[in-house]
């Protein structure tokens, strides 16, 4: 499986620098979003019972999240490809390891990610946000997006084996991420935030990673929060991956 | 080892309801096997359920009951010594266009376990064999249909495998590389060993290259032997009448069905065809009776009897006709 794990790696990351344009667009996007928001809620922060003093320090992270998230939602359109080819038909009757397929197209995916992350921090950072914590917030920022990647970038693929249609797969990711995005301490802090929200953010996995995210950069982390929430994450990547590896088979039942 | 390279029994595949269709019984009962060595053509019109067949002796997709031998090994209980033994070439281009024509064929190799020199030899060599040598550095996406066909061919061959599936092969290709192919899969098959599954529309096709044929229909297979043999089985010569106007109210049916040594009468729009005893015989009677009630006629032919007359008398309606109704 780790063969075939690079095989596959190799062949969408090879995909993807030849295509400039997504590429621009990967990037730009999150950068718009930064300074957009960061722009639109200046004034949260001077509501009463905000904590962080720069905004701008406090959104980053979650928008390293929300760009995950978002980037994700499309991953699967490279499998509904290759299944409007004949080319997922090949790979399903060759040898090659079903955990391979979905997870050599994963990390390419983080690997997008990652490389997100790394922009949107050094916006971020350009553009005045400071973090007392050391490198090891950052990895930490970095190992939760990358989580957040590979969650919802295996349920994107999950919903493209099943609905085989762009246009299901890309209305449904929507459907999802928008209130992903919005019932989570992303843009605002939670003690500012209306109850329910708090209540439904506690079950949302980019809002475990924002929150890992925040402690793990902030001057005193709270490490405990931390590594519960990294772990929720992680549990949670690989029940779905599991679970998305399993979709070649209902693919192949449809076949 | 078995003597056969595929061997199916009494597969059944019914696709569920959807929501505008009711269940679908793709395959009915399908049996067919491939001696070692030997180029099998599955003929049959759109719908027929050759590609469902190949999907499940690839194990792609699985049958709902029925078992199949797949060089040696069930497609249900080793799906992947099966899928070791054999090569797939979907009937839909299945290269990656984003990727040039030799990593698509080295990622091939690879996944089957050939190492990165070797993967490398072998899709050159391919490349070279298939006439895409300039073009192997080239994204697949730049290429023409046929060059994209001869590059799923050519995937379907780089780990050399002992059963090669070909879904529709050629569909697509002019008529010059359509020869090419046919020469390239006689030329691996006998120097080879290589045994050939292929499905196709062309009668042409499964005339020239398969030396086993087995005519599908309604997911069943209603004829098979080699295309002399098919051909054989059928006695006497064929005449087809083409009329001025088509036959509607069935009385050119009638008036030559009472002339002597002439029978199996099928008309469909402005022809009509039977089977005589004696082509030489019977054209004159066939001629002389249209004339005595004044029905105009375009043509007349006699034939030996063609694949076409084979699929005809097998499943009631020639193939032209088949297809189109599918
Ligand atoms: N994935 C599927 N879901 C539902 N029905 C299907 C599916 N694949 C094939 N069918 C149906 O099963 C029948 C047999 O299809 P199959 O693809 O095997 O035909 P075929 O002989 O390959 O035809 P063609 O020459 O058009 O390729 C057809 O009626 C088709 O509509
Ligand atoms: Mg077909």
């Amino acid at each position: 499986m780790i063969a075939h794990t690079g095989l596959i790696f190799g062949r969408w990351t090879r995909a993807s620098y030849r295509q400039p344009a997504l590429i621009a667009f990967t990037l730009v996007q999150p950068a718009i979003w930064l300074l957009l928001f960061g722009q639109l809620f200046q004034g949260v922060v001077d509501i009463p019972g905000f904590g962080d003093s720069s905004y701008i320090a406090f959104l980053t992270p979650g928008i390293v999240m929300m760009t995950a998230l978002m980037t994700s939602g499309w991953s699967g359109t490279s499998f509904v490809q290759d299944m409007e080819r004949g080319v997922m038909d090949r790979m399903l009757a060759s040898p090659v390891s079903r955990g391979g397929l979905m997870a050599g197209q994963l990390l390419s995916n983080a690997t997008t990610t990652l490389i997100q992350t790394i922009l949107v921090f050094a916006i971020g950072i350009a553009a005045g946000a400071r973090y007392d914590g050391g490198s090891i917030g950052y990895l930490v920022t970095v190992v939760a997006s990358m989580l957040v990647g590979t969650a919802f970038g295996s349920l994107s693929n999950a919903v493209a084996l099943l609905t085989r249609q762009q246009e299901a797969l890309i209305g449904i990711s929507q459907f999802v991420s928008l209130p992903l995005t919005f019932m989570s301490s992303i843009m605002i802090d939670p003690a500012v935030a209306p109850h329910w929200v708090n209540v439904a953010a506690r079950y949302n996995p980019v809002d475990w990673a924002t929150i890992a995210a925040r402690q793990a950069l902030a001057a005193d982390p709270d490490w405990s929060s931390v590594s519960r929430h990294c772990l929720y994450l992680l549990a949670f990547t690989l029940i779905v991956g599991w679970l998305s590896t399993r979709a070649f088979r209902t693919y192949q039942r449809s076949v | 080892m078995a003597t056969h390279a595929v061997e199916a029994v009494d597969l059944v595949k019914t696709y569920p309801a959807g929501r505008k269709n009711p269940p679908l019984r793709a395959l009915d009962g399908l049996t067919v096997s491939v001696g070692e060595g030997v180029v099998l053509g599955l003929l049959g019109p759109n719908g027929a359920g050759k590609s469902t067949t190949v999907k499940i002796l690839t194990t792609l997709s699985r049958a709902d009951s029925g078992s199949a031998l797949v060089a040696g090994y069930d497609v249900n209980r080793a799906p992947d010594q099966v899928r070791r033994s054999i090569g797939y070439v979907p009937q839909k281009s299945s290269s990656d266009p984003m990727a040039t024509g030799l990593e698509n064929l080295v990622l091939s190799g690879r996944i089957f376990g050939l190492s990165r020199q070797e993967s490398l030899q072998r899709a050159r060599e391919l490349l070279e064999r298939f006439g895409l040598g300039e073009h192997g550095s080239r994204p697949v996406k730049t290429y023409s249909g046929g060059m994209q066909r001869k590059l799923d061919v050519a995937l379907g061959l780089v780990h050399r495998p002992k059963v090669l599936f070909l879904d529709e092969p050629t569909t697509g290709l002019d008529p010059e590389a359509r020869a090419d192919l046919w020469n390239e899969v006689v030329r691996m098959s006998g120097q080879e060993g290589l045994t050939v599954l292929l499905t196709t529309h062309y009668l042409e096709e499964a005339d020239r290259l398969a030396g086993q044929l087995a005519i599908v229909d309604h997911g069943r297979i209603v004829a098979e032997g080699t295309p002399e043999a098919l051909k054989a089985s059928l006695r006497g010569d064929s005449v087809h009448v083409e009329l001025v106007d088509p036959d509607i109210d069935g009385s050119v049916r009638v008036l030559l069905g009472q002339l002597a040594g002439i029978d199996e009468i099928v008309v469909e729009g402005n022809t009509l065809r039977a089977r005589v005893d004696r082509g030489a015989t019977a054209v004159p009677a066939v001629l002389g009776a249209l004339e005595d009630m004044a029905i105009p006629v375009v043509a007349v032919t006699v034939s030996r009897p063609s694949l076409d007359d084979v699929y005809l008398q097998h499943t009631g309606r020639s193939f032209r006709v088949a297809e189109e109704a599918a």
